[in-house]
């Protein structure tokens, strides 16, 4: 495999471009149908981290008979290891306001809201400030949409749509039961389209540039490129854009501090590549996907403790409503412990596996079917270090 | 009427009285008086007409919600392993040792709560805190103290 090459860096999310009202213009004056079309061929994935397709979901909420739609961006950016969804409402907020338009415009929503982390009240002021200059330009273009922003406060879990839905409603931010999907039954029961901060910025370039363009970025499966945050033993922690598709040794390459041990992909939620991977390991959906988050460790660095931290994290933010998951995450946190002290043999250690392949089943949403992709990942590559 | 209700009453005429009203007006209470106390809670079930226990059902499952006094200075260090890695554990022992609270108390004179929270976005700068909304990054233990220094000058 040719993965030697530098990565490509890229300047689009962050880039000046289409922040103003006759940028805005010609966004909307395409047709539903050519908007659409164009995400479908441009291969635009979530970038919130499930990766579904975008244009297909616009698709789905359009094709709803509904009269009554909303535009929901994601901004609960909880993930442990990401950063980037700050960074863009901090310096291109505007361009997230233009892409929900976009999308309230095809789909056929008057009301879009956003949903921010009450960790980021504190960008409260710039982003009103930024949305009354929007709406005065959608005042201008005679069109009817209005974006308002809903606080969260201080739970991971609200960041899965559905409970985000709960939470906005003013409820316990519990996950909901799926099917229905969104498109179809979403905030106050509506279709609605739920997307990440990112990828509204993503669609928004998309219709600008053309999927033709946009396609020339990455790989059959991951297309484009995508903000990666990046901190952990690394000697340029950050924010970068960069294109898909490049293997994790490349990865390591640039942003390793040369001794670097395992790459945690994807945040708590995510895979740990070890050394001996990096080579054969894609970052995106034909490999290991991430909402962006990549932490870097290196030899001085216990996985326990990686893992201790990631369960810690777990246990504190499960909503309770599911057994698997409730029960689930505290056992396996204790069960750890419990071998570390050697109060519990090393095959233990087997009996947690299963608990969490048990949890990725009957688990109620993504954060319980995802506790098994560290705990696996970490366990099974570093089982000496769980142990002594 | 009392303080809390007319601070109640000023925040439902602000968000309005209906369901999704509720965590904005939560919200708009914590700010103020930095927690939910149960007169609080109350009073806004009667103010939205609504079960009280629902209220308090809504205002538990947030952690920013408390249920319980803190300090006009509520700081949130992140524990999560980003930071841990850069010894966010000198932090907050750095924090605890100048304030003479540990983790979860508030000080006698209630101007400072300190607490752990996960993962705040900032993990490229850290150790990171918040102090109320204001993001604190890249934090050493003497860059801590002239922080809460200068909050004891407020
Ligand atoms: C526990 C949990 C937390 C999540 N947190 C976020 C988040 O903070 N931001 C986000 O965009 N998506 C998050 N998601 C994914 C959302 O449920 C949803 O898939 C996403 O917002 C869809 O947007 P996208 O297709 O643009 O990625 C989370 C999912 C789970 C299960
Ligand atoms: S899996 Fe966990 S977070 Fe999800 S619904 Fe069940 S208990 Fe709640
Ligand atoms: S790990 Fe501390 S801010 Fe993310």
């Amino acid at each position: 495999m040719a993965n030697n090459k530098p990565l490509k860096k890229v300047d689009l999310i962050f880039s000046e471009a289409f922040l103003n009202r006759d940028e805005l213009k010609e966004v909307l004056s395409r047709s539903a149908d050519e908007v659409i079309q164009e995400l479908l061929d441009s291969g635009l994935r979530g970038r919130g981290g499930a990766g579904f397709p975008t244009g297909l979901k616009w698709k789905f909420t359009r094709d709803q008979k509904d009269p009554e739609k909303y535009v929901v961006c994601n901004a609960d950016e909880g993930e442990p290891g990401t950063f980037k969804d700050r960074e863009i409402l901090d310096r291109v907020g505007r361009k997230v306001f233009n892409g929900m338009a976009l999308c309230a415009g095809t789909i056929g929503a008057k009301e879009g809201y956003m949903y921010l982390r009450g960790e980021y009240r504190f960008l409260l002021p710039k982003l009103y400030q930024i949305l009354d200059e929007f709406h005065e330009d959608m005042k201008a273009l005679g069109i009817d949409f209005h974006i308002d922003i809903k606080l969260g406060s201080g739970a991971y879990v609200c960041g899965e749509e559905s409970a985000l839905f709960e939470s906005m409603e003013g409820d316990r931010g519990e996950p909901r039961n799926k099917p229905p999907y969104p498109t179809e039954y979403g905030f106050r029961g509506k279709p609605t389209v739920i997307n990440n901060v990112e990828t509204f910025v993503s669609a928004l370039i998309i219709s600008r540039i053309g999927a033709a363009e946009y396609q020339k970025l990455g790989t059959v499966d991951s297309r484009g490129s995508k903000l990666f945050s990046v901190s952990g033993d690394t000697p340029i922690p950050g924010i970068y854009e960069l294109e898909l598709g490049m293997t994790v040794e490349q990865f390591v390459n640039e942003f390793g501090d040369g001794d670097t041990k395992a790459v945690q992909v994807g945040g708590a939620a995510g895979f740990c590549v070890p050394r001996k991977k990096f080579n054969d390991t894609i970052i995106g959906f034909e490999g290991v996907p991430t909402g962006g988050s990549m932490m870097l460790f290196n030899s001085s660095r216990s996985m326990y403790n990686v893992l201790h931290n990631y369960l810690d994290f777990f246990k504190e933010e499960s909503c309770g409503q599911c057994t698997p998951c409730r029960v689930g995450c505290q056992q396996l946190f204790l069960g750890i412990e419990a071998v570390k002290r050697g109060e519990k043999p090393a095959s233990y250690l087997d009996t947690l596996l299963k608990l969490s392949q048990t949890m990725k089943i009957t688990a109620k949403c993504g954060l319980g079917q995802s506790v098994g992709n560290s705990f696996h990942s970490i366990v099974n590559n570093f089982r000496e270090e769980m142990i002594y | 009427m009392s303080e809390i209700e007319t601070l109640v009453k000023e925040l439902a005429d602000k968000h309005g009285r209906k369901r999704e009203s509720l965590i904005p007006i939560l919200q708009g209470v914590v700010e103020k008086e930095r927690y939910l106390s149960d007169e609080a809670m109350t009073e806004i079930a009667r103010e939205l007409d609504i079960a009280a226990a629902q209220v308090y059902g809504t205002a538990t499952f947030y952690s920013f919600l408390d249920t319980v006094p803190r300090g006009k200075y509520v700081i949130r260090v992140c524990k999560t392993i980003s930071c841990s890695m850069k010894n966010g554990n000198e932090v907050i022992k750095a924090i605890s040792d100048i304030l003479k609270i540990q983790v979860g108390e508030t000080t006698p004179d209630k101007k400072f709560t300190l607490l752990e929270a996960n993962c705040l976005g900032w993990c490229h700068k850290g150790p990171a805190m918040l102090i109320n909304d204001t993001p604190y990054t890249e934090l050493t233990p003497q860059k801590v103290r002239e922080i809460i220094a200068e909050y004891n000058r407020k």
